[in-house]
């Protein structure tokens, strides 16, 4: 039985690391598991300022300060690691491995978090890093002086391409519909910037170069005409999707994918709880997602409880 | 400074030095930025499991990481990190951007020889 659990935890960002700190405070068998690695979109962040708490600290520090905080209550942590299959509609939950390892565990709390989408266009593998970037801040500067296109009509998008235009000597945003998602003043700052135009309904097909990204087509997505356009670079901020295709079908979620919960963080599943930035909710904060898992992890140790005094 | 908990190279001669010492060597070259995290997250992982392999980072903006900006097979790249792993001294393949467990493990099994079965 060395590899069953009272509860696993699927995820390590800010929601798995604050349940993993409360269950295994409370003397429960727990075990992270952890796609990537450890501390989700958090250990992204660069600097966090609105923790409470905490004055001033980056995701990476904040995420090992929560792991080490569970690990010395005892609780395991596994990171990066795939999973291949999941039985949750079991008393006796299981959990696959693609290394073939099996863990089970008599509750399942899920905290999976979420991604940056991508466009899923041909080319976009092999040109990321070769001039396909998802992060102004890291690569901006390789494209000094040079053309660049950004897809996206949210907040991030606009903010990305006025940081951009730092260094780069025109940005073209591409965006599918004929309104952007993004506040007002984001759209006025990047509307009013000289460096800045834009392509209205419309998306990029295709990707083109040879040991660098040369050119993209972008099609009208009104009027199916495609067009080749030559660019340096390709900044794509079109927001994010929770990391839950390995769930299909094993539990309730809505059309977005973004799993359904209580008040409890119950799923419809009995003993499978869900938080953090997977479940169906509007605001998605670090500190959203610890009150989650907060409630998660006590509700799941009252359902062991329970489960325990009625056997 | 990178506050990773890889081993940091802070200057072009602890990269000679740690090339021309060791066969086997991954050093990540970025900043503390979300498509470098991961590959830090990644090499920390793995780290004791490939006891074969030495790990290190260098901090993209330190004037000395030009040992590795300069080298030919980064030429093109476009996105940091810029992962470097070199077998005696000589680089045998060079990554741009984020990469995923799975390749830089598929890398380090090709060029450095896969993990002994425990």
């Amino acid at each position: 039985m060395q590899n069953h659990f009272d509860v696993i935890l699927i995820g390590g960002g800010p929601a798995g690391l604050t349940a993993g700190i409360y269950l295994s405070r409370a003397r429960l068998k727990t075990l992270i598991l952890n796609e990537g690695t450890v501390g989700g979109q958090m250990v992204l962040t660069h600097e966090i300022a609105n923790y409470p708490g905490v004055e001033n600290i980056n995701g990476y520090q904040l995420s090992n300060i929560m792991k080490k905080q569970a690990i010395s209550f005892g609780c395991e942590v596994k990171s990066n690691i795939m999973i291949k299959d999941l039985v949750l509609d079991t008393t006796i939950k299981n959990v696959v491995l693609s290394d073939g390892t099996i863990y089970t565990s008599d509750s399942v709390i899920l905290a999976p978090g979420g991604r940056s989408r991508t466009l899923n266009v041909e080319g976009e593998d092999l040109f990321k890093g070769k001039g396909i970037s998802y992060c102004a801040t890291c690569d901006g500067d390789f494209f000094t002086d040079k053309e660049i296109v950004v897809v996206g009509g949210g907040n991030s998008a606009f903010e990305e391409s006025v940081s951009l235009c730092k260094y780069v000597s025109k940005a073209t945003i591409v965006h599918q519909f004929d309104h952007f998602q993004a506040f007002q003043y984001a759209v006025d700052e990047a509307g009013n910037h000289e460096k800045i135009n834009f392509i209205m309904e419309s998306g990029i097909v295709a990707f083109h170069g040879n040991d660098k990204l040369e050119s993209v087509d972008i099609k009208n997505l009104k009027t199916g005409e495609i067009n080749n356009h030559k660019t340096d670079g390709v900044f794509i901020f079109i927001g994010y999707v929770p990391n839950t295709e390995f769930l299909t079908d094993k539990i309730k979620m809505n059309q977005w994918g973004e799993i359904l919960v209580d008040n409890n963080m119950s799923t419809n599943i009995e003993g499978v709880y869900a938080a953090g930035d997977a479940i169906a909710k509007r605001y998605r904060q670090i500190t959203t997602s610890v009150g989650e898992a907060t409630i998660a992890a006590m509700a799941v140790s009252e359902y062991l409880h329970k489960r325990k005094s009625d056997i | 400074m990178l506050y990773t908990n890889l081993k940091h190279l802070e200057t072009a001669a602890d990269h000679a030095k740690v090339i021309g010492e060791n066969e086997n060597v991954m050093v990540i070259c970025g900043r503390m930025g979300p498509m470098c995290i991961p590959v830090y997250g990644i090499a920390e992982e793995i780290e004791n499991k490939y006891s074969h392999v030495q790990f290190f980072d260098m901090e993209f903006d330190n004037p000395e990481s030009q040992v590795i900006r300069n080298l030919s097979e980064v030429k093109g790249f476009m996105g940091i990190p810029f992962t470097i792993y070199y077998k005696n001294g000589k680089v045998v393949k060079a990554t741009s951007s984020i990469q995923t467990m799975e390749q830089v493990t598929s890398i380090l099994n090709q060029e450095f020889g896969q993990l002994q079965k425990s």
